[in-house]
């Protein structure tokens, strides 16, 4: 076998051998061999912020779990996505982000096209283990077009990173800190009086959960976020 | 071969659990055959019975009654079943639980009505502070997510536990369902 040339890494995943490039991350390495790493924060086109830890992996040498999508590629890595501790941990994330705020799936917006919904049923999560905290949090529906409801909230910073980075606008930001953290609209305004915003609706497109969502159904469409890596690969090509 | 002996209850749920249990329609007979109806909303019986086999609980636990029946309901039963999201997530029921009961029974029985009626305080059960899932009461051995679960799930699930088998609902049911 040659040798890497030094902008490629050889690696394995799951024990497969797999190369790729320097720049990538072990997340964009796994998928682009089709192996499967659940996400929750990561977005196509979104920068990453390993906010979620549900893409945590094992890696050999290292006591650590490591969040998959922030983690770039080495020489000689040793990977390994599915575990039991794996699962462990991810369905104990899941349960905490249940159990932090009020995800009532059955009135919800988002049920059935829910990504926190969809992960917990594919991570087999049948009940919470954890007490749910049931903290009284408001909706903000001063919008014309959109309300965010921070009930539904997993503060995966989406909305933030898209607003920022693709529209510019950066309505979107995060106030406090730890549990009380929340996803403000310019300086803790209400949305309908934000001066910023463009009203463009990429937040509602990105939003996992039913945090964002466009006024006037009682069920939302399905998002629609696939337009981020098109965007973002079109004005690459402008550059 | 004996029958099993099945109960079902109903807490603070809607009954749309026990809605979808009808919606077994002829399948209903199937179980009819290898099960013993001992305690039901459907069926006349006062008491919940000693030794049942299977119980399957629709609802929260919102009230000094509903935590002094699944307490007996526990200790009367070899597997208790969590049936849909009131009963394992506190779903609607608990969306009470940002305000106090005070605030709860005065929106109810004053802000929203035409015409006030009195707070009552007699013979109906006094409302727990905080509504809470089955399994942060007493111990759960299955649970069926789901508002409501739908028929197919539950017919599964109970002919699992008819054949001697311990249900894994992984991928056949989600919260909200």
């Amino acid at each position: 076998m040659s040798p890497a040339t030094p902008d490629v890494k050889t690696l394995k995943i799951d024990g497969i051998d797999i190369s790729a490039r320097s720049d990538q991350t072990v997340l964009e390495a796994a998928r682009e061999h089709e192996l499967s790493i659940p996400t929750l924060c990561h977005l196509d086109g979104l920068s990453d912020v390993g906010a979620c830890r549900l893409c945590l992996v094992e890696v050999k040498g290292t006591a650590k779990l490591l969040p998959a999508c922030v983690t770039r590629v080495e020489e000689g890595m040793d990977v390994t996505t599915k575990s039991d501790r794996l699962l462990k941990y991810r369905r104990m994330i899941l349960e905490l982000l249940f159990a932090e705020r009020n995800h009532v799936c059955s009135v919800c917006v988002a049920n059935g096209h829910c990504d926190l919904q969809g992960l917990a049923q594919a991570h087999g999560l049948t009940h919470v283990q954890f007490p749910y905290r049931y903290p009284k949090l408001p909706v903000d529906a001063s919008h014309n077009r959109f309300v965010v409801d921070h009930n539904r909230c997993i503060l995966c910073t989406r909305c933030v990173r898209v607003c920022d980075e693709v529209e510019g606008a950066h309505t979107w930001d995060v106030m406090g800190r730890g549990i009380e953290s929340m996803v403000i609209t310019d300086l803790h305004q209400p949305w309908g009086e934000s001066d910023t915003c463009t009203s463009c609706g990429k937040c509602v497109q990105v939003c996992p959960t039913g945090a964002l969502f466009e006024k006037g159904r009682a069920r939302s469409a399905a998002k629609r976020p696939d337009f981020l890596p098109y965007l973002t690969m079109m004005r690459e090509e402008k550059r | 071969m004996s029958k099993v002996r099945l109960a079902t209850v109903w807490l603070d749920g809607c009954s749309g659990c026990h809605m979808s249990f009808l919606d077994m329609d002829e399948r209903l007979l199937d179980l009819a055959g290898r099960i013993e109806l001992v305690y039901s909303p459907l069926v006349d019986h006062k008491e919940y019975p000693e030794n049942v086999d299977v119980v399957l609980v629709e609802g929260s636990i919102s009230s000094e009654e509903d935590l002094h029946k699944i307490k007996k309901i526990r200790a009367r039963s070899k597997i208790l079943v969590s049936l849909g999201d009131c009963a394992v997530t506190g779903n609607v029921p608990a969306m009470r639980n940002a305000f106090s009961t005070a605030e709860v029974l005065r929106r109810v029985y004053v802000e929203n009505v035409s015409a006030p009626s009195p707070i009552p305080d007699q013979v109906v059960p006094a409302l727990l502070p905080r509504v809470c899932p089955v399994h942060e009461v007493v111990p759960v051995d299955v649970f069926v997510p789901g508002c409501p679960p739908s028929a197919d799930t539950i017919f599964w699930t109970l002919t699992e536990l008819l054949d001697g088998r311990r249900p894994d609902l992984t991928g056949r049911t989600r919260f909200g369902a």
